[in-house]
């Protein structure tokens, strides 16, 4: 085990606590740049949408991680910046100039959603961000001279200084990745300054941080705002990969995943946000390979049973019509969120940090390192 | 004029009067305790200071200002600090970084050279950090400076929040019950941090007590409050002898 001698502040302020930091990551972003190469475009494809995701999931852990305010309409972001993309991009807007301005149209209406959630906390929040995510779908679905209503738009091929970036190319995986590494880093430069501290502050008290000198209101919308903005620049991409956009890509169904993405891999960190991104974009290909064989797998292991021939067949078209079901999807995600709620609440980054102290302490590691306590629930008397 | 004033302040829930025009000065540099049986409204004197509570009537003052009708995050940067009677941490952070939010009225950078993490910032965060190490090494908290508020124990925590105050340099602290839950020697390292507090760093004390021993050791003045209202007023052996007092906690 390692134990870090600090000697100056820096130790404390730097990115990278240690030289070990500096391996892991190193190996990880060598993996990262030789991907497109060794990789198939179908897992290239993927990572793309990792990238994305993650970036989202970045935007929401800022929300919802570190400031403690719940959205579920994140969809709605991510749906304002690829629209704003979309309709800039058929005046001839170059790339960077309507990159920066879905994030700053999404960052502004961040802000003015963030004023009417300054008086709401908890499940009341969550109702008012859904209710903000319907207003903008129905608006996208109305608005017909924007954003041509339920036809969708076409999003032309994305091209930088003259050049075409394609939406499968390793080029734009590349664009993706580097957008996300700016916004962890910013995220982290935010988190070790005093906004990123004042953030935590209002998570974990908004009476003390408002005795410390917090504008709490102010710093609600600063978060609402960063966040958002965030999840419009991610919006700009998505709706390239896409190539195609309609109102009903952005759902509250879209808006739960990006909950599942930071819940899953951890509320608490920033590695959470790429770990349950990784989780959510794997498990879409795993579940279409469950929906199209799991009827062939049960039938047939009812068969090897002795099943006959009629049995095996009804239990086939059954198993098949439950696996098709309409909604079925949003049902297992519902599942997953329970589960992880239920037994891995710091999520997917929480149990690796569990793994990595079991074998830092190797062979002193007890049952009871991990058991979690019951934790005394503070009052909301004086919020 | 005195330092801090409160002029008739008053604090009713519909017809309970928690505080009923209290009036009452405190002189730069000393120590003011105020003492009353519980629901006496001490604590709600303090919750008006820091206006998580809006005053029913009345008027504060801080060094010839009028603080009452300052928003509750003006307050601090005003250079009045306060504790909690029940511990208000940011459970799930660090200490150090508890103590860095107290340092918050001093950040002066803005949101995009944050972003950015430019010199100017790392320069700020260096200053913060070496004020907070004072605070660390003046209360004794070395020993938990990358430790999780959640983990520690109840005694710890008072004693950080403490710090946090601290850390944001206050003109006046305002002290809800600091001991307690703590133990004898706690106790009395606590009434020696009050002591230090004010000869050495200069800070004028208000502090809502019931330990009398703490109160007897650190005050210079004392005021008794019962329902609301002032009993007595004067050195800690005047008011503990007034009848109104002996009243109050032991019944007529």
């Amino acid at each position: 085990m390692r134990f870090l001698f600090k000697t100056d502040y820096e130790d404390d302020i730097r990115l990278f606590p240690h030289s070990g930091y500096v391996v892991s990551y190193g190996i990880l972003l060598a993996f990262l740049v030789i991907a497109p190469f060794v990789l198939s475009s179908y897992l290239v494809s993927q990572l793309v949408f990792v990238c994305i995701y993650a970036t989202v999931g970045v935007g929401l852990m800022i929300l919802t991680g570190f400031t403690g305010q719940a959205s579920l309409g994140h969809a709605a972001f991510l749906a304002i910046g690829a629209y704003t993309a979309a309709y800039l991009q058929q005046y001839n807007v170059p790339f960077p100039v309507y990159f920066l301005a879905g994030g700053l149209l999404t960052g502004v209406v961040g802000a003015l959603v963030g004023f009417p959630a300054l008086r709401l906390t908890g499940i009341y929040l969550v109702i008012a961000t859904i209710s903000f995510a319907f207003i903008v779908e129905e608006v996208l679905a109305r608005w017909e001279s924007v954003t041509h209503g339920n036809e969708g738009m076409r999003v032309k091929t994305l091209s930088l200084f003259g050049q075409a970036v394609p939406q499968n190319g390793s080029a734009f995986y590349f664009l993706c990745l580097g957008v996300l590494i700016l916004t962890i880093v910013g995220t982290l430069n935010l988190l070790r300054s005093p906004t990123g501290r004042a953030f935590v502050a209002i998570r974990d008290s908004e009476t003390a941080a408002r005795s410390m000198g917090v504008n709490v209101s102010l710093y609600k919308v600063k978060s609402f705002a960063i966040s958002a903005a965030i999840t419009g620049l991610a919006g700009v991409l998505f709706a390239h990969k896409l190539s195609f956009i309609s109102p009903e890509m952005f759902t509250l169904q879209l808006s739960i995943e990006f909950i599942i993405v930071i819940l899953i891999g951890g509320t608490f960190s920033l590695h959470g946000a790429v770990l349950g991104a990784i989780f959510l974009v794997m498990i879409d290909p795993f579940l279409t390979y469950l929906k199209d064989d799991l009827p062939g797998i049960i039938a047939g292991i009812f068969a090897t049973f002795g099943a006959d021939s009629v049995t095996a067949s009804k239990i086939h078209s059954n198993v098949a019509a439950i696996a098709s079901a309409n909604g079925l999807k949003g049902a297992i995600y519902g599942v997953i969120i329970v589960l992880f709620v239920l037994f891995e609440p710091l999520g997917l980054y929480g149990r690796w940090l569990k793994i990595k102290l079991f074998f830092q302490l190797f062979p002193l590691c007890k049952r009871a390192t991990f058991k979690r306590q019951k934790i005394y629930v503070k009052s909301e008397r004086n919020r | 004029m005195s330092y801090f004033r409160a002029e008739n302040l008053s604090l009713h829930f519909g017809g309970l009067k928690a505080v009923d025009s209290v009036s009452f000065a405190v002189e730069k540099g000393e120590i003011l305790s105020i003492i009353g049986p519980n629901g006496a409204g001490k604590s709600s004197i303090f919750n008006l200071i820091s206006r998580i509570y809006p005053p029913t009537s009345g008027r504060i003052f801080f060094e010839d200002q009028d603080i009452t009708e300052q928003p509750a995050y003006d307050i601090a940067g005003l250079g009045i600090a306060r504790t909690f009677q029940n511990i208000e941490l940011f459970e799930n952070a660090t200490m150090l970084s508890n103590l860095l939010v107290g340092r918050h009225r001093h950040s002066a950078t803005q949101l995009w050279q944050e972003l950015l993490f430019l010199p100017s910032v790392r320069a700020g965060e260096k200053v913060h950090r070496r004020r907070v190490e004072q605070v660390i090494e003046f209360l004794d908290l070395e020993a938990y400076r990358d430790k999780l508020i959640s983990g520690l124990p109840y005694g710890v925590r008072k004693v950080i929040e403490l710090a946090r105050a601290l850390c944001s340099e206050p003109k006046l602290i305002l002290l809800d019950e600091p001991s307690s839950g703590l133990n004898v020697e706690e106790t009395d390292d606590m009434s020696f941090w009050i002591r230090d507090m004010k000869t050495e760093l200069g800070i004028t004390v208000l502090m809502v007590e019931h330990d009398m021993t703490l109160v007897n050791r650190v005050s210079d003045r004392v005021i008794a409050l019962n329902y609301g209202r002032v009993l007595a007023m004067g050195s800690p052996s005047e008011v503990q002898r007034h009848p109104d007092v002996v009243a109050a906690y032991l019944g007529a």
